[in-house]
């Protein structure tokens, strides 16, 4: 455990486009969190990346969750990297990398939510825009 | 893309999430519980039935047969595939979504 | 196992790890240094500050080329590279430096 292991993965140069798909509620299970982490994880590989809010997935950004009497890890803040992440990219001139955050407006709309609701800014698509969106990943991963 | 679903449609919305959101002309692969969906006379049959004119529906024969569903009791224009085509179709199409 | 700080007893992991992150004092990283062979200079007070904003404001550790890019903005070109921290925190700016900070241990390697 403690012996970091000598591992060097090269992987200048290659960029695929990856989209990480939030499909499920946060605390309730452990997909949001594991697909969070992976996020984070990804972005020092320095891909293009879709992160989308689909489904209940749509709650995971909502503002203002509390967890401390469930006595669970309030993650939400979290989500705050994503979006630092995506003006980083947006603001990186050098580079071509793409980094968007995505929620689908019936998802969104068929849970009584606005844009407003959302603790980062997003990028609100129709579900045929969308999956024109989807059609175009290399690398498609969520739950 | 290769669409697959594994959850009854019954039980989750995975369905309505896989029709709403893959482009029409990309295949769609039901498994496990979602071969359930590729079922006559159920309350999704036409929602079925309409993704089968937008999206070659494939379903793989192995579930089907552990779950007593012969092939007479499928939708039209549903294929029947088995582990080799699973692997041709995934092969062909490179990137696949997985509707959990 | 614990730190005794101010006549306070803050307990921590078997890898020197504080269990309850909300009892970290200032003195506390000057003891926690003194067992990890570290002298705590200014620079090393940049550091754990900059970790300990960054893990108020989103609950995680920043990752190592967050960091790097932190300090670089902060305390000039120079000294903004890996190389750097590592001359700081010899055992990595990571573990080590959030072990001094009062964070939890990363959970992963980058």
């Amino acid at each position: 455990m403690s012996e970091e292991p000598d591992l060097h993965f090269d992987t200048e140069g290659i960029k695929k486009k990856f989209m990480f798909l939030n499909r499920k509620a946060p605390y309730g299970t452990v997909y949001a969190l594991e697909i969070l982490e992976m996020v984070l994880i990804s972005a020092a590989f320095e891909q293009h990346a879709c992160i989308t809010f689909v489904d209940d997935g749509v709650y995971q950004i909502v503002k203002g969750h509390d967890t401390k009497a469930l006595n669970m890890k309030n993650f939400s803040p979290m989500y705050g990297v994503i979006e630092m992440e995506k003006e980083d990219a947006d603001g990186d001139e050098d580079e071509d990398m793409v980094w968007r955050i995505i929620v689908e407006k019936e998802s969104m709309e068929a849970r009584g939510l606005t844009a407003d609701n959302f603790s980062i800014d997003v990028e609100v698509l129709s579900s045929a825009e969308l999956a024109d969106v989807i059609e175009d990943m290399d690398v498609v991963l969520g739950g | 893309m290769l669409h697959m679903m594994n959850k009854s449609p019954f039980e989750r919305n995975s369905l309505d999430s896989m029709i709403r959101l893959s482009k029409k002309g990309s295949p769609v692969l039901l498994l496990e519980d979602g071969v359930y969906a590729a079922t006559k006379g159920t309350t999704v049959a036409d929602q079925v039935t309409a993704m089968v004119g937008d999206h070659a529906v494939y379903v793989l024969g192995p579930d089907l047969q552990a779950r007593a569903i012969g092939e007479d009791r499928l939708l039209d224009g549903v294929t029947v595939v088995d582990y080799g085509g699973f692997v041709d179709l995934v092969v062909e199409h490179g990137t696949t979504q997985s509707w959990l | 196992m614990a730190y005794e700080v101010n006549g306070q007893t803050i307990e921590h992991d078997e890898e020197g790890y504080i269990t309850d992150i909300t009892q970290w004092v200032p003195e506390l990283a000057g003891i926690i240094a003194k067992e990890e062979e570290v002298d705590l200079t200014d620079e090393h007070w940049e550091v754990i500050k900059f970790l300990r904003e960054y893990y108020d404001e989103y609950q995680i550790a920043p990752a190592i080329r967050v960091l790097v890019k932190a300090v670089k903005k902060k305390l000039g070109p120079e000294r903004g590279s890996n190389k750097y921290l590592y001359e700081l925190f010899p055992y990595g700016p990571a573990k080590q430096a959030c072990k001094i900070a009062g964070l939890p241990k990363p959970t992963g390697c980058i």
